[in-house]
């Protein structure tokens, strides 16, 4: 290997990295918050690549449908709880209204849109309106009434929405597998490493969203409010902040990053409706490297996983997914080593 | 098991190994032969989840190990399955070792993670190995020949994978109710509790992580025998969660529920992948939108799985006395009355800048009974925590008799004779009293998993449960030593604590509030016992609130406030003290 090929595989390592990056920090954020490990994150990456795949073929995307199936399921759940409490109807009529406006409005934009042959840009952002509303719908129909059970418990929820929304894509998507046009197809010489603009969009926007998140967290209420509730939901509770509501912006915000990425990576690599799991396992582990916790240190470990992953796959391109999912027992060894306090009811 | 569970399992086995004589279709031992396959494996997820609340996304994986080691070594190796069989199961051990030693010290979330991390690595590993057959895999397994038996993989296998799944299954059953099977119970619960009996609760995860992982690689044998080939598909991450999935379902926690959930998935499986893919009009794995969307609805509707359902039908025996007066545990003797037992000197606790202990020395000699007492929050049960290992120290010594036991673990103090109670009573809810009491027990018995598997422990159980069943006689609770431990009253859970305290054989007994809660007889039946235990030897160390309790019983009193020690006398000289006074009332200025 010389040098020109160590700073490609550098380049690509460091690319990839962007990307695991942002699900790192949306697992971090989600488990902080409301100590469910989200494993389904990769799921949003892989409905956001393919939902725009759809929208470039003229179709309405079933991510569309399930929205608004997901909607009226959380809707009943809404009308049947207020039935139960006894609530007036003015009020469960507000909640059902607040709940379902937005994902009823922007089902009903992009079956009009899909046919259209709109500009990809615009049929980008559509995605991400289209795909965001899941996380808090998510949220509400599989975790917000165990709230308060054990991280495994959770955990196993985690994965039963993982099998489901998979099997879904599959439904949704087909077993075919697709790759999105470029953003931007400019190309860029720097030595002996050619640029594309893709991945300059892909540095940009993951630089731009972390300096986001961490003006979020330091320079605003709903930041702190959220990191209140990360802290001590009870204290947080008690201080007036809704552990509910941080819980399901949390998971707005996870789904908002998941499907970002999902279109930062399409251009660059074929995405199956599988596809997803594995690259939010990858900012998994880098979240694993952060022991959860760290935001900083999630960053450093998911361009530590692009890296490994990168020079894994020109040595041994077969074993690259073993080489990246072996690595995380050194991260495990480092951590317990470093933290090694277990759990306390 | 009482004598109903042993009927019951009796005639369940005649039924299950007699079945391929019956005249049923083929089919159906092929089903039933995956439905044992299937049930060993959520076996070991019901101990790891449901017993050690622990859990594994990467069974599967387990099963490739034992399936693998099976085809490799039979097809290209020509060696003997029994063989393949050892081979498989110490490669598991090794993989379940690694995992469990770098994880299982950190947070109990860690264990799955790198579960799933294993699952993919490892199916990856067998998709790429040339001489694992890559995706092809590994073909013409011959069937098992057993006393010259040719087994095939129908009728003469059944017989076998249900011998091995009802072995299991009573092997389990009987862990379950053994000394080691009441540590892994005690996981759940936090770590605490089970340290200070003396438990070093890693090494239990580990064994139950391991157990788990062996039943999975005996399945995988099992399951290259039946199948005659083996490829990377059946052990990917899916069928990891599948396994999950059955022992949640059937119901984690009961060992019948591991069969009841994987017979129900196997059933349900079949039909989803035949209507699924009709209904939908494409084909594909559509089944895992049903098994994800019906497990979240168990975990929020029945978390206990379906077996509850029928455990509720079910009469409840209470177990049976099979233990006599006659069954007795060795005493240590006690320290010789005066002896210096016990010195802090100058402990010190800091969470971050508080001070809640700050630089406290006393003593206590053998055969004293001494009250630590003060306002809320002067740091006397910190000062218990620090003594007892269960908080490391800031700075200071504590020295017992003559050794210094300062940075140990609490297990290895409660080795030493020290036991104690929690000011928040801590006690495994879904155990009788009677079995919370035994685990008091555990550090003067020695029966390993092995011989608590195999049922070899039963004289040293019924040493144990004569042990527990003396000390609730004493304690006053023997009419509900059969009771439910979730079930009691505070004050009685604080007398349950005592006693399983008492089950360690203690030279210092340190009991945190233990008047707590109880009415007025139940404190004068408390104080004659605490009395009593002096007389036989037992040095005694109370925090307490009930200032008639504490002065009538105490010979010393330590006063603490703001997390300094105030003063050290008799109860007459604390009670004459004015800085006590002002430290409870208040002074005038």
């Amino acid at each position: 290997m010389d040098m020109t090929i160590a700073s490609i595989l550098a380049l690509d390592g460091v690319t990839n990295g962007s990307v695991y990056a942002l699900l790192a920090l949306a697992t971090v954020l989600v488990f902080a918050v409301t100590r469910v490990i989200f494993v389904p994150q990769g799921e949003f990456v892989a409905f956001g690549a393919l939902t725009l795949a759809m929208f470039q073929m003229g179709q309405v995307p079933g991510t569309v449908w399930f929205l608004l199936v997901l909607t009226a399921l959380t809707a009943v759940g809404v009308v049947i709880k207020g039935i139960r409490q006894g609530q007036a109807v003015s009020r469960l009529t507000r909640q059902v209204v607040e709940l379902a406006a937005f994902p009823i409005a922007i089902s009903g934009v992009a079956i009009w849109a899909a046919p259209q042959q709109l500009p990809l840009l615009v049929q980008a952002a559509l995605t991400l309106a289209v795909v965001t509303p899941f996380g808090t719908l998510i949220y509400r129909l599989a975790y917000e009434a165990l709230a308060d059970a054990t991280v495994l418990v959770l955990l196993i929820v985690s994965v039963g929405v993982h099998f489901a929304l998979v099997g879904l894509g599959l439904f949704f998507f087909g077993a075919e597998g697709f790759r999105n046009p470029p953003f931007w197809d400019q190309r860029f010489s720097v030595g002996a490493l050619t640029l594309s603009g893709q991945t300059i969009i892909i540095f940009a926007i993951s630089l731009v969203l972390i300096v986001a998140l961490w003006f979020l967290f330091e320079h605003t209420l709903l930041g702190k409010s959220l990191r209140a509730t990360a802290v001590n939901r009870t204290g947080a509770r008690l201080m007036g902040i809704s552990s509910t509501s941080a819980g399901r912006t949390a998971f707005t915000m996870a789904a908002f990053i998941g499907a970002l990425s999902g279109l930062l990576i399409s251009p660059t690599t074929t995405v199956f409706y599988d596809t997803g799991f594995l690259i939010g396992l990858k900012g998994f582990v880098a979240a694993v490297f952060a022991g959860l916790s760290s935001y900083p240190l999630a960053l450093v470990g998911a361009l530590f996983v692009g890296m490994i992953e990168s020079f894994g796959s020109f040595w041994a391109s077969a074993f690259k997914e073993v080489i990246v999912f072996a690595a995380i027992l050194p991260v495990l060894l480092w951590r317990s080593i470093t933290d090694p306090h277990g759990e306390e009811h | 098991m009482n004598s109903l569970g042993n009927w019951a399992f009796a005639v369940f086995s005649v039924l299950m190994l007699g079945l391929p004589l019956l005249p049923v279709p083929d089919f159906w031992i092929t089903q039933s032969n995956m439905v044992g396959l299937y049930a060993i494996v959520a076996l070991g997820l019901v101990l790891l989840t449901g017993v050690a609340g622990l859990t594994s996304f990467g069974q599967a994986a387990f099963v490739g190990v034992g399936a693998y080691a099976a085809g490799y070594m039979v097809v290209s190796l020509q060696a003997s399955p029994w063989l393949a069989l050892v081979v498989g199961v110490a490669l598991a051990v090794m993989a379940a070792l690694l995992l469990g030693l770098l994880t299982l010290r950190m947070s109990g979330h860690y264990l799955p993670l790198a579960t799933i991390c294993w699952g993919l690595a490892l199916n990856y590993t067998m998709a790429n190995m040339g001489f694992l057959g890559k995706y092809d895999g590994i073909n013409g397994i011959p069937s098992l020949n057993l006393f010259g038996l040719e087994l095939g993989s129908g009728r003469g296998l059944h017989v076998l994978i249900w011998a091995v799944a009802l072995v299991c299954a009573l092997g389990v059953t009987n862990l379950l109710d053994s000394r080691v099977g009441r540590a892994i119970r005690s996981l759940k619960t936090g770590s605490t509790m089970a340290e200070a009996m003396g438990i070093s609760t890693f090494r239990y995860k580990l064994i139950a992580f391991i157990l788990a992982a062996v039943l999975a690689a005996i399945s995988g044998w099992l399951f290259a025998h039946f199948q005659r080939t083996v490829n990377p598909t059946p052990f990917g991450l899916n069928k990891g969660i599948e396994y999950l999935f059955m022992a949640v379902l059937g119901g984690v926690g009961h060992v019948w529920g591991a069969f009841l959930g994987a017979a129900v998935v196997k059933i349900i499986e079949d039909e989803l992948q035949v209507l699924l893919p009709a209904l939908l009009g494409s084909s594909g794995n559509f089944e895992v939108i049903v098994f994800g969307i019906v497990l979240i609805l168990v975990l929020k509707y029945a978390p206990d799985g379906l077996w509850t359902f029928i455990q509720k039908r079910l009469p409840t025996v209470p177990r049976a006395v099979d233990w006599t007066e006659n069954d007795h545990m060795p005493h240590e003797p006690k320290p010789a009355q005066g002896q210096r037992l016990l010195e802090v000197d100058q402990v010190r606790k800091a969470f971050g800048g508080l001070v809640a202990v700050n630089d406290v020395s006393f003593h206590i000699d053998a055969g004293e009974i001494v009250g630590l007492i003060g306002p809320n929050g002067a740091g006397k049960s910190t000062t218990f925590n620090l003594v007892t290992g269960v908080l490391p120290l800031t700075g200071g010594g504590v020295r017992w008799r003559g050794e210094s036991i300062a940075g140990l673990p609490s297990r290895e103090v409660a080795q030493r004779g020290i036991s104690r109670t929690f000011q928040h009573v801590k006690m495994i809810p879904e155990m009788t009293v009677l079995e919370n009491v035994a685990l008091g027990a555990y550090i003067r018995s020695g029966a390993n998993t092995v011989q608590a598997m195999l049922g070899l422990d039963k004289a040293e159980e019924r040493r144990i449960f004569a042990e527990a069943h003396r000390q609730l006689r004493r304690i006053g609770m023997e009419d509900r030593m059969h009771e439910l431990a979730g079930n009691l009253a505070l004050g009685p859970q604080r007398l349950m604590e005592i006693a399983r305290a008492l089950c360690t054989d203690p030279s210092l007994l340190l009991l945190d509030e233990p008047a707590a809660g109880l009415r007025h007889k139940e404190k004068r039946a408390l104080s004659d016992v605490l009395r009593q235990l002096r007389d036989e030897g037992v040095t005694l160390l109370l925090v307490e609130h009930d200032m008639d309790f504490v002065m009538g019983l105490t010979d010393r009193i330590v006063v603490m406030e703001f997390g300094i020690k105030l003063m050290e006398g008799t109860p007459a000289e604390v009670q004459a003290s004015p800085a006590v006074r002002a430290a409870y009332l208040g002074t005038e200025h």
